[in-house]
C-alpha cells in the first residue's frame, strides 16, 4: 500500500492540536516546539506532494478512497490535481510561517495553537476532498475555530463584532451552498457525493442555471466577492496576526477554490450562463477594493481591502472560463496567499512595536527593522503586479483571458494596477521611511527575531522565485486547468 | 572563450545583478570596499559589451548573438535576447555610463551598500529592455527598472526642498518627485501592458521577429472593430507609454522634478539611458509593429517633437536652478530624436528617412554622453557650494579653471558645436527631416537658437561676470576621481565629433536594413 500522504497532511494538524491540548498550559516552550514540529512535517509533506505530482500524467493523484457511509453514498475520498496542489502547499507554508511569527504569543498559547491547527486540518481537508460531503464537513471545521481565534485573541476593540459578523456571513453562505449541493445529490440519482461521479451526472441546463448561483455565491462569500466582501476586512483587522495570515492567505482561497470545484466544475452550464454577472461583480471587487484601500488610514485595513481587490482578480479569472484566465486565477490564489500572509505578518510586527496601526502616526521603521521593510516592499511589488514577481505571472494571463471574453473589462480592471501602486508607495513611504514620529522615539523599537526573519525571508523568496521562473508552478496549474476546461466542453 | 561568446548577452544582462548581490553581501561597515567592488564589478559588463562590439558583424542583417530559452511557456513567452546595430549602441552606452555613475557616487555616505546594489540592479533592468526580443520580456525589464530608480530618488535624492500638494499638505520634494515619476510612468505603461496582452491574445506569441511578420499582416476585424481601429488604439497605447519616457511634450512634466531631485548618479543614468528606453521603444516596437499607423500619425508626432524642442529650450532658458536647466535641456534634445523618428516613419524606405533615423539613433547616444556629463558637472559644483541657484554663482572661472574648461567643453557638445558629437547627430536629423517635414524642421532649427541661449546662460552665470566673493576659499578645483568620470565622456564626444564613422557605420547598416528601401 502506498503511503497515505494526503491523509497524513490532513490529520497531522488536528492530532498535534489535540496533543498540544494535553500538554500542561504553563510549559509554553514545549507547546511551541511541538507546534513548530507539526507544522514543519505538514509543510514538508505538502511540498513533497507538490513536487512528486506527475504533470505528464495529470488527473487526480495520491488518491485515497474509503467508504464511510455507503448507503448514503458518502466516502472518505481525497486526491490532488494541478489546481489544489499549489493550495495545499500554500496552506503548509502559511501554517509554518504562522507558527514562526506567533512564537511570542503569551496568552494561552496552548489553546491558540490547538485551535489554529484544527483550522488547518479543515483547510487541508477542503482542498484535497473529492467527496462533496467531506468538503462541507471540513469547510465547517475551518470556519468554527476562526470564531474562537478572533473572539479570544483578536484586537480588543472589534473582536466580538468581527468574529460574529464573519461567522454569520460564512455560515449563511455555506447554507446556500449546501442546499445547492443537496439538490445535486438528489437530482443526479447516482446516490453519491463523489464529485468526480457527480461531474458526469449530466444535469439538465435549467437545473444548472437555477442552482449554480446558490453553490457559487455561497462559497464565493468566503472568497470575498462583492457585495459579500464586507466581513473580510473587519475579520482581517480583528484577528491576531497568525490568524489574519491564515484568514486572508488561505481561508479566502478556500471560498474561491470551492466555488470553482463545486460551482463551476459540477455545474458548467450554469457557469457559462452566469459568467457575465461574476465578471461584473469581480470587476467591481478589483477596482472598488483598490480605491477603498487607497483611502484607509489603518494599516491593516489597507491590506484587508487590498485582499478584496486581489481576490477579485481570482474571480475575474474564473469568470472568463478560458485557459489563460483559469491558469492565472490558479496562480493568483497561491501568489496572493503568500503575499497577503507576508503583509499581515509585517503589519503584526509593526503593530507589536508601535501599538498603533494609524498610518500617520507611524514612520521610519526601515531603520529599526530593515528586513521587515524589504519584505513589505517585495510584497508590495507583487501586489502592484510588478514583472519579476509572482503577481505579474498570475495577473497577466488573467487579463489575457479577460481580453478574450470582454476587452472593456480588461481596460477597466487595469486601472487597479495604478491605484495599487499608489497605496503601496504611500504606505511604504509613510510607515517605513521618513522620520520616526516623536512618541515612538521613546518606545525603543527593536528589530524582529530570527524566527520572524526566517518566515519573512521564506515568503519573499517564494514570491520572487515564481516571478522569475514561472515554470515552478505554471505547468502544474495548467494541467489542472485542462481538467476544468474538459468539463466546460472547451467553452 | 566559447562559453563567453555563446552566452554573451545573458552574461552582459545578468552580470550587474550578480555584482549587486555580491555588493549587498559585503559587510556594512566597509564602505570603501563596497564602492570599489561595485565599481570594478561594473567594469565586467563593460568589458563584455566591448567583446560584443568587436565580435558583432555590422554587415549581417538581422539579430545576432540570439539566445532563446523557455520562460513562460503557457502563454507563449520565452527568454529571447539578441542584438542588432540599434541595440548594440545602446548596450554600449549603458555599460559605459554605469561604471562612471558609480565612480561619481563615491561621495555617497549614507547606506552605500543599498545604493550600489540598486544601481547595479537598475543596469540589469535597462540592459534587459535593449536586449529583449520578446514583447513580454521587454515589458518585464521595462517595468522592473522603475523600482530601483524610485528608491534612488526617494532615498538618496536632494534633501532640501518641499512641495505643496493637493490638499494643502507639504511633502519633501524628493518624495513628490519619486512618487510622480513612478505613478506617471506606471500609468503610462498601463496602455502598453493592455496592448501587449491584446497582441498576445490575438497572436498567441510574444516573440518579436514573429510578431513583426504576423501582427503587421493581420487583417479582418477584432473584438467587433475593424482591425485598423484596433491597431490605431494599440499604436497610441504604445506611443503614450514611450512618449512619457522620452519624454515628448506634453508628457514631460515628471522629468524636471525627477532629474532635479535625483542624486547626481541617478540624474546621469536617468538622462543618459532611461530616456533612451522610450526612444528605443519607438525604434524597436512602434515602427516595426505599426508601420502604417506610424506613417499616418507621423505628422502629429513631429509636431509634438517640434514643440518639445522649442518649449524645452525656452523652459530651460527660464530656469534659475542649474540642474533644472539641464533637465529641461533633455526635453529639448530628445525632441530631435523624436523628430528624426517621426520623419523616418513618414517616409520609410527613402534615403531621407535613413539619414533622419541615423541622426536620431546617434543623437540618442550623444545625448547620453552629454546629458550624463552635464548632470555630473552640476553635481560637482553642488557638492562644493551646496546651491544650484545660478544667481548665486558668478565669475568662478578664475577659481576653478579646469572645471570651467570641462564645463565649457561639455556645454558646447550639448549645444551642437561643429567638431563635437552633438553637431553630427543634430545635423543628420535636420538634413533627413527637412525634405519630409520642412516646416517642423525649420521651426526646430529655431529651437536650436534657444538651445544656444540657455547653454550660454548657464555657462555665463556660473563662470563669468563679477565674482561672488562668498565662494572665495570655499570652492575647490575638480578632483582626480571626478576627472576620471568625465574624461571618457569628453574623449567620446570629441571622437564622435571628429570621426563619427566608427559608430555611424554600425547604426547605418541596421537602420538601412530596417527602414531603408
Amino acid at each position: 500500500m502506498q503511503f497515505p500522504i494526503l491523509s497524513v497532511i490532513v490529520f497531522i494538524p488536528i492530532l498535534s492540536g489535540l496533543l498540544i491540548l494535553l500538554m500542561p498550559g504553563h510549559r509554553k516552550d514545549e507547546i511551541r516546539v511541538t507546534a513548530l514540529a507539526a507544522s514543519l512535517i505538514a509543510l514538508g509533506l505538502s511540498a513533497w506532494a507538490y513536487f512528486a505530482y506527475d504533470i505528464q500524467m495529470g488527473g487526480y493523484q495520491f488518491v485515497e478512497k474509503y467508504d464511510w457511509l455507503p448507503t448514503l453514498g458518502i466516502s472518505y475520498s481525497v486526491g490532488i490535481d494541478g489546481i489544489n496542489a499549489p493550495l495545499v502547499l500554500l496552506t503548509g507554508i502559511v501554517m509554518f510561517t504562522g507558527v514562526l511569527i506567533s512564537w511570542g504569543i503569551d496568552d494561552r498559547p496552548r489553546e491558540f495553537f490547538a485551535f489554529l491547527f484544527i483550522l488547518a486540518t479543515g483547510v487541508f481537508g477542503v482542498f484535497v476532498a473529492q467527496d462533496l460531503f467531506m468538503l462541507f464537513f471540513f469547510y465547517e471545521i475551518a470556519v468554527f475555530p476562526m470564531f474562537l481565534l478572533i473572539a479570544i485573541w483578536g484586537w480588543k476593540q472589534t473582536r466580538e463584532y468581527a468574529a460574529m459578523k464573519l461567522t454569520l456571513y460564512l455560515f449563511i453562505g455555506s447554507v446556500f451552498s449546501l442546499v445547492g449541493a443537496l439538490a445535486m445529490y438528489f437530482s443526479s440519482g447516482l446516490n453519491t457525493f463523489d464529485m468526480q461521479l457527480l461531474a458526469t451526472a449530466n444535469f439538465s441546463t435549467n437545473f444548472q442555471i437555477f442552482w449554480f448561483p446558490f453553490v457559487f455565491f455561497g462559497f464565493a462569500v468566503l472568497g470575498g466577492i462583492f457585495p459579500f466582501h464586507n466581513w473580510s476586512p473587519d475579520g482581517h483587522v480583528a484577528a491576531p496576526t497568525a490568524v489574519s495570515m491564515f484568514h486572508a492567505g488561505v481561508l479566502m482561497k478556500l471560498g474561491a477554490f470551492a466555488a470553482l470545484r463545486v460551482g463551476i466544475m459540477l455545474l458548467p452550464e450554469g457557469a457559462i450562463y452566469w459568467r457575465w454577472l461574476i465578471l461584473g461583480l469581480a470587476t467591481v471587487n478589483v477596482v472598488y477594493g483598490a480605491f477603498i484601500a487607497l483611502v484607509q488610514t489603518d494599516f491593516k485595513y489597507v491590506i484587508g481591502f487590498s485582499s478584496v481587490s486581489h481576490m477579485g482578480l481570482v474571480m475575474l479569472g474564473f469568470a472568463t472560463l478560458t485557459r489563460e484566465g483559469l491558469l492565472g486565477a490558479g496562480v493568483q490564489m497561491f501568489s496572493h496567499g503568500v503575499m497577503t500572509a507576508l503583509f499581515f505578518a509585517v503589519v503584526g510586527m509593526v503593530y507589536d512595536r508601535a501599538h498603533t496601526r494609524n498610518i500617520p502616526e507611524l514612520g521610519g521603521f526601515s531603520t529599526r527593522m530593515p528586513w521587515v521593510a524589504i519584505a513589505f516592499i517585495v510584497g508590495g511589488l507583487v501586489s502592484m503586479g510588478m514583472p519579476g514577481f509572482s503577481g505579474f505571472v498570475a495577473e497577466f494571463p488573467i487579463f489575457m483571458g479577460v481580453w478574450r471574453v470582454m476587452p472593456i473589462v480588461a481596460i477597466i480592471a487595469a486601472v487597479s494596477i495604478v491605484i495599487t501602486a499608489g497605496y503601496i508607495i504611500r504606505i511604504t513611504g509613510q510607515v517605513f521611511y521618513g522620520k520616526v514620529p516623536e512618541p515612538l522615539e521613546h518606545h525603543n523599537i527593536g528589530d524582529v527575531t530570527v524566527l520572524d526573519k526566517v518566515a519573512l525571508g521564506m515568503l519573499s523568496a517564494i514570491l520572487i522565485a515564481i516571478g522569475v521562473y514561472p515554470a515552478l508552478m505554471v505547468p502544474l496549474v495548467s494541467s489542472g486547468v485542462n481538467l476544468v476546461l474538459s468539463l466546460l466542453g472547451g467553452a | 572563450m566559447d562559453f563567453i561568446v555563446n552566452n554573451l548577452l545573458t552574461l552582459i544582462l545578468f552580470s550587474p545583478l550578480l555584482v549587486a548581490i555580491l555588493v549587498v553581501a559585503l559587510p556594512k561597515s566597509e564602505p570603501a570596499l563596497i564602492r570599489w567592488v561595485a565599481f570594478i564589478g561594473s567594469l565586467a559588463p563593460l568589458a563584455l559589451s566591448l567583446v560584443l562590439w568587436f565580435q558583432f558583424q555590422p554587415g549581417q542583417v538581422g539579430f545576432q548573438f540570439q539566445e532563446k530559452a523557455l520562460w513562460y511557456e503557457a502563454i507563449g513567452s520565452s527568454y529571447h535576447v539578441g542584438v542588432d546595430g540599434l541595440s548594440i549602441t545602446m548596450v554600449l552606452l549603458t555599460t559605459l555610463l554605469t561604471p562612471l555613475c558609480i565612480l561619481a557616487s563615491f561621495n555617497i555616505k549614507d547606506r552605500v551598500r543599498s545604493f550600489m546594489g540598486l544601481f547595479l540592479m537598475l543596469e540589469t533592468g535597462m540592459l534587459g529592455v535593449f536586449l529583449s526580443l520578446d514583447l513580454l520580456l521587454f515589458f518585464v525589464f521595462w517595468e522592473i527598472g522603475l523600482v530601483p530608480m524610485y528608491f534612488l530618488i526617494n532615498q538618496w535624492g536632494s534633501e532640501k526642498g518641499e512641495r505643496k500638494i493637493w490638499g494643502g499638505r507639504t511633502v519633501s520634494a524628493r518624495n513628490y518627485a519619486s512618487f510622480k515619476f513612478m505613478i506617471y510612468t506606471m500609468a503610462g505603461s498601463l496602455g502598453l501592458l493592455l496592448a501587449i496582452q491584446m497582441i498576445g491574445v490575438v497572436s498567441g506569441t510574444f516573440d518579436l521577429p514573429v510578431l513583426f511578420q504576423q501582427w503587421t499582416a493581420l487583417d479582418g476585424s477584432l473584438f467587433g472593430l475593424p482591425i485598423g481601429t484596433v491597431k490605431a488604439i494599440a499604436f497610441w497605447a504604445f506611443v503614450i507609454a514611450f512618449a512619457i519616457k522620452v519624454p515628448v511634450w506634453p508628457f514631460h512634466t515628471w522629468l524636471p522634478d525627477a532629474h532635479t531631485e535625483a542624486p547626481t548618479a541617478g540624474s546621469m543614468i536617468l538622462a543618459g539611458v532611461l530616456l533612451k528606453l522610450g526612444a528605443y521603444g519607438f525604434l524597436r516596437l512602434v515602427l516595426p509593429l505599426y508601420p502604417e499607423e506610424a506613417r499616418y500619425y507621423a505628422g502629429a508626432l513631429a509636431l509634438l517633437a517640434t514643440l518639445a524642442i522649442i518649449f524645452g529650450a525656452l523652459a530651460a532658458y527660464g530656469q534659475d536652478d542649474f540642474k533644472r536647466l539641464v533637465a529641461y535641456s533633455s526635453v529639448n534634445h530628445m525632441g530631435f530624436v523624436v523628430l528624426g523618428i517621426a520623419a523616418a516613419a513618414f517616409a520609410s524606405g527613402t534615403e531621407n528617412a535613413v539619414i533622419a533615423m541615423n541622426g536620431a539613433v546617434l543623437q540618442m547616444f550623444n545625448h547620453g554622453l552629454s546629458a550624463a556629463g552635464m548632470f555630473f558637472l552640476v553635481g560637482v559644483i553642488y557638492d562644493r557650494l551646496h546651491t544650484r541657484d545660478l544667481r548665486e554663482f558668478g565669475g568662478l572661472f578664475p577659481l576653478i579653471p579646469v572645471y570651467g574648461g570641462i564645463l565649457i567643453f561639455t556645454s558646447m557638445a550639448s549645444l551642437g558645436l561643429p567638431g563635437l558629437n552633438g553637431y553630427v547627430s543634430e545635423f543628420l536629423v535636420v538634413r533627413g527631416s527637412w525634405p519630409i517635414f520642412t516646416l517642423f524642421t525649420a521651426l526646430s532649427t529655431i529651437g536650436l537658437f534657444f538651445t544656444g541661449a540657455y547653454v550660454l546662460k548657464g555657462v555665463a552665470s556660473l563662470l563669468h561676470g563679477p565674482l561672488n566673493q562668498r565662494w572665495i576659499g570655499h570652492v575647490t578645483e575638480i578632483n582626480a576621481r571626478e576627472v576620471f568620470v568625465i574624461a571618457p565622456l569628453m574623449v567620446l564626444m570629441l571622437v564622435i565629433g571628429v570621426w563619427p564613422a566608427w559608430i555611424l557605420d554600425v547604426i547605418n547598416r541596421a537602420v538601412t536594413a530596417l527602414f531603408g528601401a
